[in-house]
């Protein structure tokens, strides 16, 4: 049976379970004339929990889990049959199994092992199929029989079934520091991997980035260089690019929105501000790469300077306009919070409605609007579409933002993208690409939070 | 009063130049205004010249040309027994040939086979196996010309150029000229753009495939952050103690909000594929990396609704001997589900365009095939138009451009019925 | 000094109206205001007391939707007259506000701020003087003269509003509005305040909205009774307190309504 049909199964007997619950505990509660302890929806809910509860977690584990199983199980197996394969070939020899077993793998390209492993495999889908259609279909029949045991006028349904309810919300609110725990863990594991083949100091502070691991040993650069610094820089260039763009357009139209536009205006700039905010960022990158990039190239031809066509400016103009909706609508929320009475007594002394907000109105917003610009850094810093498609690959260590540079992002996406070895110093290097990365944006967004809170001054 | 300094005092130096700082001050005054006007114009003029510029880019995605061939479904390349194995492309070359009967060295009918698209055939080939007694006669049909020649005909490649400077030969400039007196050429509304999946050839590649990707993707992370958003929401809005413990799962929250979308690509490589051995490149392990990622921002708007519905909502429940799932159940959710939509549709929205973390676990595969289910190979939507937008051929700017197009309006006709919904469904305590 | 039986007409209101909107908030206010005296306005909530202070320095020109009609001169000089230049007036016709609402800077910056921003001292040292007397006028400069650079929000809420007082008097108006300074106050406080108000009548014309018939009766020399944006009363102090013309008048001053 397949996993969508036994769900399907599944939520059926949950259904049925519950009717079933409640017209038996309504049917008990006249025969016995007593007081009933908890309404007929508790009851029901309660039947339906024991018969899909446990069936419905042991599916999920098993989906989870039996690929591990069956991936050992394979691999042993082909190690077996021919005992002299190694790492790498094992690999490819699963894949082709895999590939062969789906159907996605001509017999042409296959070989007398790839067939038995196939078969072998074969095996041991259908065992695990049928055990656990098995053991799913006993688990949700004791179940039902369990719940359906415990109905009686006074059993106390409705603490047990909000107990599990509690149970739930409790596990979902622990998903949130899971994934927290799942980010930090696999980053770091993996970056420590990388340490053993490339020593910290040259990652963090070497000046060469040359990732690409030769094919043969006497190749020039052969071992690759992974010093992060030109990518580092890389990034703080597009970085700021697209803040000398964001921010002054982006703090000007909060500020001319809030404090001088008419409501008509209002109407239209607001929800054209959110329609660049929910612009995905592919989209974005593409506008950056075909239009942008070849209009800027051109007319630094025009005018005789020489631009690369995928200019670290290209990039950084296009960000920034990425981030000006974001930069728009933080400051506005934090423009606005500034009461009114404080606009007042400056206009009150006379003051003109500019050195209002110039000197009464953005001091008193000024944490508010460091803490969006940080926001807006760490942004910038992990956008990866618009630097993958319009920024370059090749390292370049340079203060020149007509030249081509490329960043931390664009690099982890380089070295996942395609074919890869899950064991190579190139792999492992975009994990602890990511790892500077998640640290960066965590860094910053954390500093943003304690500079709103420190700073904050506290109207009432 | 004779302390007073006045600034408007008789002395009329001193008003003189109070008079000329109040100029001053207004100038200032007006050059803010102006820089303010002029951001939120700059703003506007890029939204628009964004949106102007694709859409014009799009355009000539959305119409082929097409020519008119009489095909003779001759049984030397078709049998009505095994219509699957007909050499279609034949047939249509066939007929291609009969049009320009003193084309006959075998290098110049290469060269006129590349006037019609490699797909030219696929048409003639679904008719006939859809009614094989057509095999032995003649049809008309229109079949579609190579993505150069439909460029050139839309006016994208300039004619009066060099031959040298320009991918179509004189000599196809000739055919087609001659097809064009002959009136067998008509354009189309290009069907292929949303009923295909993906092709190396631009004038086949279509977005179907990827919209179901992207539709499959999307499911999976429904299924999973929804209900997951929803109770993390309620607990820790409703029921959990305000302590240490739920203060770090507040601020995690709002820190996971905030971590770049490709970590979590690489937390999905690491943590589903690597470890958990999930099929790479399936709508699966795409929509739980999604998951992952909406969920602080389903969380979030989530509890701001809570804690919009004033307490006295609670106590009154409470007060007629409701339970705390009860109170949940009955009065605190069904007020909040408004606002729980509202942020769950916009969420799920930006996972739609978010196209990084899906890289990194390979869901921009070339796939032709539409996937069937959540586990086949698949690319969404946003990938599709990454792969476009890498592609060298001068089609498949227009192609990528379509697609964004078609992103751009679901995503834009999603948001504003979340806008609407919000505006309709809430209420003000 | 011109003394209470004689008095110099100041501001001179006629036929003052105001809408919100569609709504009228004045009709047609006819009300003169002498100099170097305290006017007090009262009346229930609602009445119009505040429009009608708010007309004096145009601070409801901020307001979106507020349209004002009829005329208010300041010796004789139109405020809703084209010529007029709003920073000029608002320079003239300092405010005091209900809630105290120092801005976010020094205690000096904040007394600073208006003199600087229509440069009215040459050089540090003027500046400094400035601020002194400002501070001591207020009577605050014993309590900050120490702690001038620290923040003006870290003051008590009876200091802020003094504070406030001596960033309004520091452009040396002829005018200060108050509206309702005290309400955010606790009783000492607003007797600091009551007793600087007295004071400081002597070089300026205040006009003070209260919500406390008590203040009006200890501080003000003359009394002007709104209600539902008329003007129902007005007269020297004493007078409305006594022998109030009007019914609605003794009404509100005998507590019936409110």
């Amino acid at each position: 049976m397949s996993t969508s049909f036994l769900l399907i199964c599944l939520f059926g007997l949950g259904g049925f379970s519950y009717f079933f619950g409640r017209r038996r505990i309504g049917a008990l509660t006249r025969a016995a004339r007593v007081k009933q302890h908890s309404r007929d929806v508790y009851h029901g809910s309660f039947v339906a929990l024991c018969a899909v509860g446990v069936p419905l977690i042991v599916l999920l584990a098993w989906a989870g889990l039996s690929p591990l199983l069956l991936d050992a199980m394979l691999e042993d197996f082909l190690r077996r049959q021919s005992p002299d394969l190694s790492l790498g070939e094992m690999g490819v020899a699963m894949a082709k199994v895999k590939a062969y077993f789906s159907g996605a793998l001509p017999e042409a390209f296959t070989g007398e092992l790839i067939r038995s492993g196939s078969a072998y495999f074969a095996e041991l889908r259908s065992a695990s199929n049928q055990a656990r259609s098995v053991a799913i279909t006993l688990l949700a029949l004791g179940g039902l029989a369990f719940g359906l045991s415990k109905l009686a006028p006074r059993f106390t349904a409705r603490p047990a079934v909000e107990r599990v309810f509690n149970a739930a919300m409790m596990m979902a609110s622990a998903i949130a520091i899971l994934t927290t725990i799942g980010i930090v863990l696999s980053l770091i594991f993996e970056t420590l991997r990388f340490f053993d083949k490339v020593p910290v100091m040259d990652f963090l502070f070497g000046l060469s980035w040359s990732p690409q691991i030769a094919m043969r040993a006497d190749q020039i650069g052969g071992a690759g260089a992974f010093g992060a610094i030109p990518l580092f820089a890389g990034t703080m260039m597009i970085t700021f690019i697209a803040m000398l763009v964001a921010v002054p357009i982006g703090l000007m139209s909060a500020i001319y929105l809030s404090e001088y536009a008419n409501p008509r205006l209002r109407g239209i700039a607001k929800p054209g501000i959110e329609i660049l905010a929910g612009v995905p960022t592919v989209v974005y990158g593409f506008f950056a790469a075909l239009m942008v990039a070849p209009f800027l190239r051109d007319s630094g031809a025009d005018i005789g300077l020489a631009l690369s066509s995928e200019s670290a400016l290209a990039a950084g103009l296009v960000m920034g306009i990425m981030i000006i909706p974001f930069i728009s609508s933080l400051s506005d929320d934090v423009i606005n919070a500034v009461p009114q009475t404080l606009r007042d007594g400056a206009a009150a002394l006379g003051a003109t409605q500019s050195e209002t907000i110039r000197q009464v109105v953005l001091p008193a917003a000024l944490p508010g609007i460091v803490s969006a610009i940080l926001l807006a850094i760490s942004r910038a810093i992990g956008e990866t579409m618009i630097v993958v498609m319009a920024a370059g690959v090749a390292a370049n260590l340079t203060a020149n933002p007509f030249e081509s540079v490329t960043t931390v992002t664009v690099q982890i996406v380089m070295l996942l993208v395609g074919d890869q070895e899950f064991d190579s110093a190139k792999t492992l290097a975009a994990f602890a690409l990511g790892l500077v990365l998640f640290l960066i944006t965590l860094m910053l967004n954390v500093v943003a939070l304690y500079v709103v809170n420190r700073f904050r001054e506290q109207y009432d | 009063m004779t302390d007073k300094i006045d600034i408007r005092s008789a002395n009329p130096l001193a008003a003189q130049a109070y008079q000329a700082r109040l100029k001053k001050r207004y100038r200032a005054e007006r050059r803010f205004r102006a820089y303010g006007l002029a951001a939120i114009m700059t703003a506007g003029m890029i939204l628009l010249f964004l949106l102007n510029a694709i859409i014009f880019a799009s355009l000539p995605a959305f119409s082929h040309h097409y020519m008119r061939l009489d095909v003779e479904i001759s049984t030397d390349y078709v049998s009505a027994q095994t219509p699957q194995e007909g050499n279609y492309l034949g047939l249509v070359r066939a007929a291609l040939r009969e049009q320009f009967p003193d084309v006959t060295a075998r290098r110049d009918k290469r060269a006129l086979y590349k006037i019609l698209s490699l797909g030219a055939a696929d048409g003639l080939q679904k008719r006939v196996m859809a009614a094989p007694d057509l095999v032995g006669t003649r049809v008309s049909l229109d079949v579609p010309l190579s993505d150069d020649i439909d460029l050139m005909l839309k006016g994208l490649i300039d004619r009066s150029l060099p031959q040298s400077d320009r991918i179509v030969s004189d000599r196809d400039l000739v055919w087609v000229d001659k097809l064009l007196a002959e009136d067998r050429i008509t354009r189309k509304f290009a069907f292929a753009l949303f009923t295909n999946g993906d092709s190396r050839e631009p004038e086949m590649a279509g977005i179907r495939g990827a919209l179901v990707g992207s539709l499959w993707t999307l499911l999976v992370t429904l299924i999973v952050s929804f209900p997951l958003g929803v109770l993390a929401a309620i607990y820790l809005e409703e029921v959990a103690p305000k302590n240490r413990a739920t203060a770090l799962i507040e601020v995690n929250i709002n820190n996971l909000a905030a971590v770049p979308s490709i970590v979590y690509g690489l937390l999905g490589l690491a943590v589903f594929i690597n470890f958990f051995h999930l099929p790479r490149s399936a709508p699966l392990v795409g929509g739980l990396v999604l998951a992952l990622m909406t969920l602080p921002r389903i969380i979030i708007p989530t509890r701001a609704a809570f804690a919009a519905i004033p307490p006295s909502i609670r106590e009154a429940a409470l007060g007629v001997g409701a339970s705390r799932t009860q109170v949940i159940m009955h009065h605190v959710l069904p007020l909040a589900m408004p606002g729980i939509l509202t942020g769950t549709i916009i969420g799920l929205a930006q996972a739609a365009g978010e196209t990084a973390p899906l890289l990194m676990i390979g869901m921009m595969a070339f796939i032709v095939d539409v996937p069937g289910d959540v586990t086949a190979k698949a690319t969404v939507l946003p990938a599709q138009i990454y792969m476009w937008a890498n592609n060298p051929e001068r089609a498949f700017v227009a192609r990528t451009s379509a697609g964004i197009v078609v992103l751009l309006t679901l995503l834009l006709v999603v948001n504003a019925a979340a806008i609407y919904f919000r505006r309709r469904f809430e209420k003000r305590w | 000094m011109t003394n209470i039986e004689n008095p110099k007409v100041k501001i001179k209101a006629r036929n003052m109206t105001v809408h919100y909107g569609d709504a009228q908030a004045l009709h047609g206010i006819d009300l003169d205001l002498n100099a170097n005296e305290v006017t007090a306005l009262i009346g229930p909530s609602g009445c119009g007391k505040s429009t009608f202070l708010r007309c004096i320095n145009r601070m409801n020109d901020v307001i979106d939707g507020c349209r004002v009609g009829g005329s208010l001169s300041i010796d004789e000089q139109d405020v809703y007259d084209a010529a007029v230049d709003v920073v000029e007036l608002r320079a003239r016709v300092g405010m005091v506000f209900q809630k105290p609402n120092p801005f976010p800077k020094s205690i000096y910056d904040n007394v600073a701020y208006g003199p600087r921003i229509h440069g009215m001292a040459q050089d540090r040292a003027s500046l400094d003087a400035l601020v002194e007397r400002s501070l001591k006028r207020a009577g605050l400069w014993q309590e900050v003269k120490d702690r001038l650079s620290a923040s003006g929000t870290s003051l008590s809420g009876g200091q802020q509003q003094r504070l406030c007082i001596a960033r309004a008097i520091a452009v040396n108006p002829d005018i200060v509005l108050m509206d309702e300074p005290c309400s955010a106050l606790d009783p000492i406080a607003t007797a600091v305040i009551e007793e600087l108000m007295e004071e400081l009548r002597r070089d300026y014309t205040i006009v003070i909205v209260t919500h406390s018939m008590q203040q009006a009766a200890r501080i003000s020399q003359r009394t002007a009774y709104f209600h539902l944006g008329d003007l129902v009363e007005h007269g020297q102090t004493e007078t409305i307190f006594t022998t109030p013309q009007h019914q609605q008048t003794e009404a509100y001053i005998s507590g019936k309504i409110g």
